[in-house]
C-alpha cells in the first residue's frame, strides 16, 4: 500500500470506479438483453450512481494516489459537465439507433468508458494520468464515430480520426517526454518547479512547449489542426458527433488547463503569442470555412472549431475572469450545442439523411416549438442575448479586455458577426423557405426531453446568469 | 395606483411583451382576433405611457424620474435598473406612439403570417423601450441587441424581392457596431472601481464596486484619462454611427428600408435611428467629455456630408421609399450637426428633430405604404395627378412634405431652426451648410410632390384609386396634429428639454453657462436658453 495507494484513494476516484465497473457490467447484460432500449435506461442509471458518488465528495479538495489525481472543484465542475452531456446524448441515441440499424449495447458502454476517461482528464495532476485518460477516452471515441459499421462515410471518419488522433497523441506524448526529461518528474506541479529554474529561452523546453501545445490543439481542433473536424463530425453517427463536439472537447480543454496553467505555466510568457495567433485563426478560419458549407453538419463542426478558438480567450487573459470564462463557456456550450446537434439527430429518418441546410426549410411550418427552440440554439451560440451564449461570450471578452488585450478583442468581437450570418442561414431555411415533403423531424420521447433541458438551461443562464457564474468561479479558484 | 406610478417603466416596456407572449397560444387561422389583440395590446401600451406625461416633474427634468432598481446579476454588478429624464420620456412616447400607429396601419398588408407578424412587432417594441429607459449599460446592451431579432424577421419574412439580403445585412451592420459598442463598455467597466477609489464624492454615492451604472459611469466621465476616452469614444461612435445612420455608414438604410414592410419602415425610421442618436447623448457626450470636444471636427464635417449627399442622393432616386429613406440619412446629419455644436441651442434642436424625423419620416413611410398597397408599384414615373383623385391623400402628403421641408408652423421648421442657431453660435460654415442641406430638401420633397400628385392623371392604371379609408386616416391624424402642435407651440417640449440638455452641457463644456457666447443673446430667436446659473 505505503504511500503512493491508500484505501481512501478509491473513494476519490468512486465516480469513475463506477462507470468502469457498470460499463463492463453493461458489456455482459448486453449478451442477454435483448431490448437495447433497457441498456439505456441502464447506462442512465449508471451515469446516475456516478453523479450521486460525484455529489457525495462534494467541496472536498484533496488528491488521491500520491499526487495522481486531484479532487477538487475545478476537476468536479467538468465531472458534472461530462456526465450531463453523456446522460443527454443517450437521450438522444435510442431512437437514432434504431433508425440507423446498428443498435449495440456497447454504444452505451463505450460512451460510458470514454466518460470515464474524460474524468480523469479533469482530474488528473499527473501527465502520466492525464495521458492514460486521454487515450481512454479517445480509442473511445474513436470506435464510437466508426459505429456505422455499414456506412462507409462512418468508416472513413473513424480511420481518418484516429489516424489523426494517434500521430498527434505521439507529438504530445514527445512534449510530455521533453518535460519529464527537464524536471524528472510527471507531476505537474514539480515540472512548474523545474521549469522556472530554467532559463525562459532554454531550447528544450521550448520544444517541450511547443509540441505538448500541438498535441493539445489538436484535440481541441484548433488551427491548424482542425482539418479532421469536419471529416470526422459529419461522418460520425450524428447522436456521437452530439458528444463529441461538447464533451470531448471540454475535457481537452480541462487538461489543457491543467497542463499551461499548472505545468507549463512558467513559459506563459513563451506560450502567450502563440496561443494568440492560434486562437485568432481558430476563430476566424472555422468561421470564414462555416460561411460556405451546404452540409450542416460541416458547418456545425466548423463552427465548433470557431467556438474553440473563443475559449482560448479566457486562456490568453489567464485572469480570474479568464478562468472563470472558459468554464463557464465550456458548460453554456454543452446545452446550446447540444441542444442544435438534437434537432440535427432528430433530422434523420428512415429514408431522409437529413443532412443538408435544405432538409431544414420549412421547418417552422410543421414543427413550429421545435424550429423556435433550434432559433434559440441558434442565437446563444451567435452570442446573441438573452441567451446563455450571450453572457458566456460576455464573459470571454470581459476577460481579455481586463487584461488589455484589445485588438485580440476586437478581432473575436468581429467574428461573432461573420457567425451570425451562416446561423441566420439556418433560421431562413426554418423560417422562411417553403417547407417541401422531406421536411420533418423523427422525434422521440428522449429527444424532446432533451430538447426541454437544453432549452431550459439556455434561456435560464441567459437571464438569470448568477449561480452559474458564482459556480464556474468557484471552479477556478484552484489557479 | 402607488403599484402603477412605481412600476409604470417596468409596465410600459413589458406590456408589449406579455401581450406577444398570451399571442403566441392564439389560433393562428384567427386572424380577426389576432389583429383585434395586436392593435388593442399596441394602443394599450400607448395608454400607460400617456400618464407619464402628467407625473413627470419638468422642474427636474434633468434627472432620472420613475426610477426602479433590484439586483440582477449580482456577481457582475449588473442591475435591472430603469429611469427617464426629459430626452428619454419624449423618446418613449414617440415609441409608444408609432408602435401602435406601425400596428393599425398593417391591418390589410399583412395578410401571410398573421400572427408571427405581430408577435414580432410586439417583441420589438419592447426590445426598443427598454433602450430607452435602461440605466444600467448591461440592460441597454442586451435590450439593444435583442431588437435586432424580431427586426431581422420582420424584414426578412415581410419584406420586398431582396428581404433576405437587406435583412442580414441590417443585423450584420448593426452587429459590428454592438460587438465594438460592448467592448466599450467593458472598457469602462473595468475602469470604473480604481477611479471611484479615488474619489471620495463618487464612492460615496454609487460605490467602489464593479457596476454598469449608467449614472455611476457619467459620475467618472470627467476623471477617465483621455487616453481611454479616444478609444472608448470611437467603439462606441462606430455602434452608434451605424445605428443613426451616419456617413459612411449609411449603406445599409436604403436596402432596409426600401425592402421592409411598411411598419417596418416606420419603426425603422422613427425610433430604431433614434436609438442611434440617443446613445450619443446618453452616453457618448456625457461620459467621454473631452474626447467629444476633440472629435467635433470630425463629427461636423461626417454630418454636412450626410445632409449634402443624402439630399443629392435622395433627388435621383425613381423608387419614392428609396426617396425617403435617403431624404432620412440626410435629416439625421441634421440631427448629428446640432448635437455636435455642443450648445442648448443645438442640442434642443437636435433632439426635438428626433422627434420630428420620427413622427414626419413616419408619417412619409406611411404615406408610401397606402400608395403601394393600391398600385403595388412605388416607381414615381407611375405616378401623376393623383391629387385629383385622391383630394384627403394629396392634403396629408402636402402637409408632411411641408413639414419635411421645414415650413414655418409646422414641426421641421423648429427644430432645423434651433439646429441651425446652435451651429451658427459655434461656427457659421456649419449653418452654411446646415442651410443648403434644407434647400435641397425643399427641392426633392417638392419634386417629388409634384411629379406624383400635380399634372394631368395620364396612367390608366392610377385612375381607379380610391381616397384613403377611416383606417388610414386614423393612422395619420395623430401624426398630423403633433406636426402643428410643434409647429406652432413648441415650448412644452423644450421644457422636457432643458434639463437634461442643460446638464450635457455642462458635462461637455464645463463653465458652458458661466459666460454663454452673445449669440445666444440675439433678440428674435426662440427662447430655449437659459440664464446663467439658472440650472
Amino acid at each position: 500500500m505505503g504511500e503512493f495507494f491508500q484505501l481512501a484513494d478509491l473513494g476519490a476516484i468512486a465516480p469513475e470506479l463506477a462507470l468502469a465497473a457498470f460499463g463492463l457490467v453493461l458489456l455482459v447484460a448486453d449478451l442477454i438483453v435483448s431490448d437495447k432500449r433497457k441498456l439505456a435506461h441502464l447506462s442512465l442509471g449508471i451515469l446516475a450512481i456516478s453523479a450521486f458518488l460525484l455529489f457525495r465528495l462534494g467541496d472536498l479538495s484533496t488528491s488521491a494516489y500520491g499526487g495522481q489525481v486531484s479532487i477538487d472543484p475545478f476537476a468536479s465542475y467538468f465531472k458534472f459537465i461530462f456526465l450531463i452531456a453523456a446522460a443527454l446524448t443517450i437521450g438522444i441515441s435510442t431512437r437514432y439507433l434504431d433508425i440507423e440499424r446498428e443498435h449495440h449495447g456497447e454504444y452505451y458502454a463505450l460512451i460510458l468508458f470514454a466518460t470515464m476517461g474524460m474524468m480523469f482528464m479533469a482530474s488528473g495532476t499527473d501527465l502520466v494520468t492525464l495521458y492514460i485518460g486521454l487515450e481512454t477516452m479517445a480509442i473511445a471515441t474513436y470506435v464510437l464515430v466508426g459505429f456505422l459499421r455499414g456506412n462507409q462515410r462512418s468508416n472513413e471518419a473513424s480511420l481518418k480520426y484516429f489516424l489523426l488522433g494517434a500521430f498527434s497523441s505521439g507529438v504530445l506524448l514527445y512534449g510530455m517526454s521533453l518535460l519529464y526529461g527537464i524536471s524528472g518528474s510527471t507531476n505537474l506541479v514539480e515540472i512548474a518547479e523545474a521549469l522556472s529554474r530554467r532559463p525562459v529561452t532554454d531550447p528544450i523546453s521550448l520544444v517541450a512547449m511547443i509540441t505538448v501545445a500541438s498535441g493539445m490543439f489538436f484535440k481541441i481542433a484548433a488551427f491548424p489542426f482542425h482539418q479532421w473536424v469536419p471529416d470526422a463530425y459529419e461522418g460520425a453517427p450524428a447522436s456521437v458527433t452530439a458528444f463529441m463536439s461538447v464533451a470531448v472537447k471540454a475535457a481537452s480543454f480541462a487538461m489543457m488547463v491543467r497542463i499551461f496553467m499548472i505545468g507549463i505555466y512558467p513559459l506563459r510568457d513563451q506560450w502567450l503569442p502563440v496561443f494568440a495567433a492560434v486562437c485568432v485563426m481558430t476563430i476566424t478560419v472555422g468561421n470564414v470555412a462555416a460561411l460556405t458549407q451546404t452540409n450542416v453538419k460541416r458547418m456545425l463542426a466548423y463552427s465548433s472549431i470557431s467556438h474553440a478558438g473563443f475559449v482560448l480567450l479566457g486562456l490568453i487573459a489567464g485572469n480570474d475572469t479568464g478562468m472563470t470564462a472558459v468554464v463557464l463557456y465550456l458548460f453554456v456550450y454543452t446545452f446550446m450545442n447540444l441542444g442544435a446537434w438534437t434537432i440535427i439527430v432528430a433530422l434523420r429518418r428512415r429514408d431522409v439523411i437529413g443532412d443538408h441546410v435544405d432538409d431544414l426549410n420549412g421547418l417552422f411550418f410543421k414543427h413550429p416549438a421545435v424550429a423556435t427552440v433550434m432559433l434559440v440554439f441558434l442565437l446563444s451560440l451567435a452570442g446573441i442575448p438573452p441567451t446563455a451564449g450571450f453572457v458566456a461570450k460576455y464573459y470571454l471578452f470581459a476577460s481579455v479586455i481586463e487584461t488589455g488585450h484589445t485588438a485580440l478583442a476586437v478581432l473575436a468581437a468581429l467574428n461573432v458577426v461573420v457567425g451570425v450570418y451562416y446561423y441566420m442561414r439556418v433560421v431562413v431555411a426554418m423560417f422562411i423557405n417553403e417547407s417541401t415533403e422531406n421536411t420533418g423531424l423523427a422525434l422521440s420521447p428522449g429527444l424532446v426531453t432533451v430538447l426541454a433541458i437544453a432549452l431550459i438551461l439556455t434561456l435560464f443562464i441567459g437571464l438569470y446568469p448568477d449561480p452559474f457564474i458564482e459556480m464556474a468561479r468557484n471552479a477556478t479558484l484552484v489557479f | 395606483m402607488d403599484f402603477f406610478e412605481t412600476h409604470i417603466l417596468t409596465i410600459v416596456a413589458f406590456l408589449p411583451l406579455a401581450g406577444a407572449i398570451v399571442l403566441m397560444f392564439f389560433n393562428k387561422e384567427n386572424k380577426l382576433m389576432i389583429r383585434l389583440w395586436a392593435n388593442a395590446v399596441a394602443l394599450l401600451g400607448f395608454l400607460v405611457s400617456v400618464p407619464l406625461v402628467f407625473l413627470f416633474n419638468y422642474e427636474d427634468s434633468g434627472s432620472m424620474q420613475f426610477t426602479e432598481s433590484f439586483t440582477w446579476i449580482e456577481t457582475l454588478g449588473a442591475e435591472y435598473s430603469v429611469g427617464i429624464d426629459g430626452i428619454s420620456l419624449l423618446l418613449i412616447l414617440l415609441t409608444t406612439l408609432l408602435g401602435s400607429i406601425a400596428t393599425l396601419s398593417s391591418w390589410e398588408a399583412i395578410q401571410d403570417r398573421v400572427k408571427e407578424y405581430y408577435i414580432f412587432m410586439l417583441l420589438l417594441q419592447t426590445g426598443m423601450l427598454g433602450v430607452f429607459i435602461a440605466l444600467d449599460f448591461f440592460m441597454f446592451y442586451v435590450f439593444w441587441e435583442v431588437m435586432l431579432v424580431p427586426m431581422y424577421f420582420l424584414i426578412g419574412i415581410w419584406g420586398g424581392p431582396r428581404k433576405l439580403y437587406a435583412a442580414i445585412k441590417f443585423f450584420m451592420y448593426t452587429l459590428v457596431g454592438s460587438v465594438l459598442l460592448l467592448l466599450g463598455i467593458l472598457s469602462l467597466y473595468w475602469a470604473y472601481p480604481t477611479i471611484a477609489a479615488q474619489v471620495p464624492e463618487i464612492a460615496a454615492v454609487f460605490g467602489t464596486d464593479y457596476t454598469f451604472s449608467i449614472e455611476a459611469f457619467h459620475a467618472i466621465g470627467p476623471y477617465l484619462e483621455f487616453d481611454l476616452q479616444y478609444w472608448v469614444f470611437l467603439a462606441f461612435f462606430v455602434g452608434f454611427a451605424i445605428k443613426v445612420p451616419m456617413f459612411p455608414f449609411h449603406t445599409w438604410l436604403p436596402d432596409a428600408h426600401v425592402q421592409a414592410p411598411t411598419a417596418g419602415s416606420v419603426i425603422l425610421a422613427a425610433v430604431l435611428l433614434k436609438m442611434g442618436t440617443y446613445g450619443f447623448v446618453r452616453f457618448s457626450l456625457p461620459i467621454l467629455p473631452e474626447a467629444t470636444v476633440y472629435f467635433v471636427p470630425m463629427m461636423i464635417a461626417l454630418s454636412i456630408v450626410a445632409i449634402i449627399y443624402g439630399a443629392l442622393v435622395a433627388m435621383m432616386q425613381k423608387d419614392m421609399k428609396s426617396l425617403v429613406a435617403y431624404s432620412s440619412v440626410s435629416h439625421m446629419g441634421f440631427v448629428m450637426l446640432g448635437m455636435f455644436a455642443l450648445n442648448p441651442n443645438g442640442l434642443n434642436g437636435s433632439i426635438l428633430q428626433q422627434i420630428n424625423h420620427g413622427i414626419t419620416t413616419g408619417a412619409l413611410f406611411l404615406i408610401v405604404g397606402m400608395i403601394y398597397e393600391r398600385r403595388h408599384t412605388r416607381e414615381i414615373s407611375e405616378f401623376g395627378g393623383l391629387s385629383s383623385i385622391m383630394p384627403v391623400f394629396a392634403t396629408v402628403f402636402l402637409i408632411m412634405t411641408m413639414s419635411s421641408i421645414g415650413l414655418p408652423l409646422l414641426n421641421g421648421f423648429i427644430g432645423e431652426f434651433t439646429i441651425l442657431q446652435g451651429a451658427l453660435q459655434e461656427n457659421i460654415w456649419w449653418a452654411v451648410a446646415g442651410v443648403s442641406g434644407i434647400v435641397l430638401g425643399a427641392a426633392y420633397m417638392l419634386w417629388l410632390y409634384q411629379r406624383t400628385m400635380f399634372g394631368p392623371l395620364d396612367n390608366p392604371k392610377n385612375e381607379g384609386l380610391r381616397d384613403l379609408n377611416l383606417r388610414e386616416i386614423v393612422t395619420l391624424v395623430p401624426l398630423i396634429i403633433l406636426v402643428f402642435w410643434i409647429g406652432i407651440y413648441p415650448a412644452p417640449f423644450f421644457k422636457a428639454l432643458d434639463g437634461p440638455v442643460n446638464k450635457l452641457v455642462e458635462a461637455v463644456r464645463p463653465g458652458y453657462f458661466d459666460a454663454p457666447p452673445l449669440a445666444a443673446r440675439l433678440p428674435g430667436v426662440v427662447d430655449t436658453t437659459v440664464e446663467p446659473g439658472d440650472d
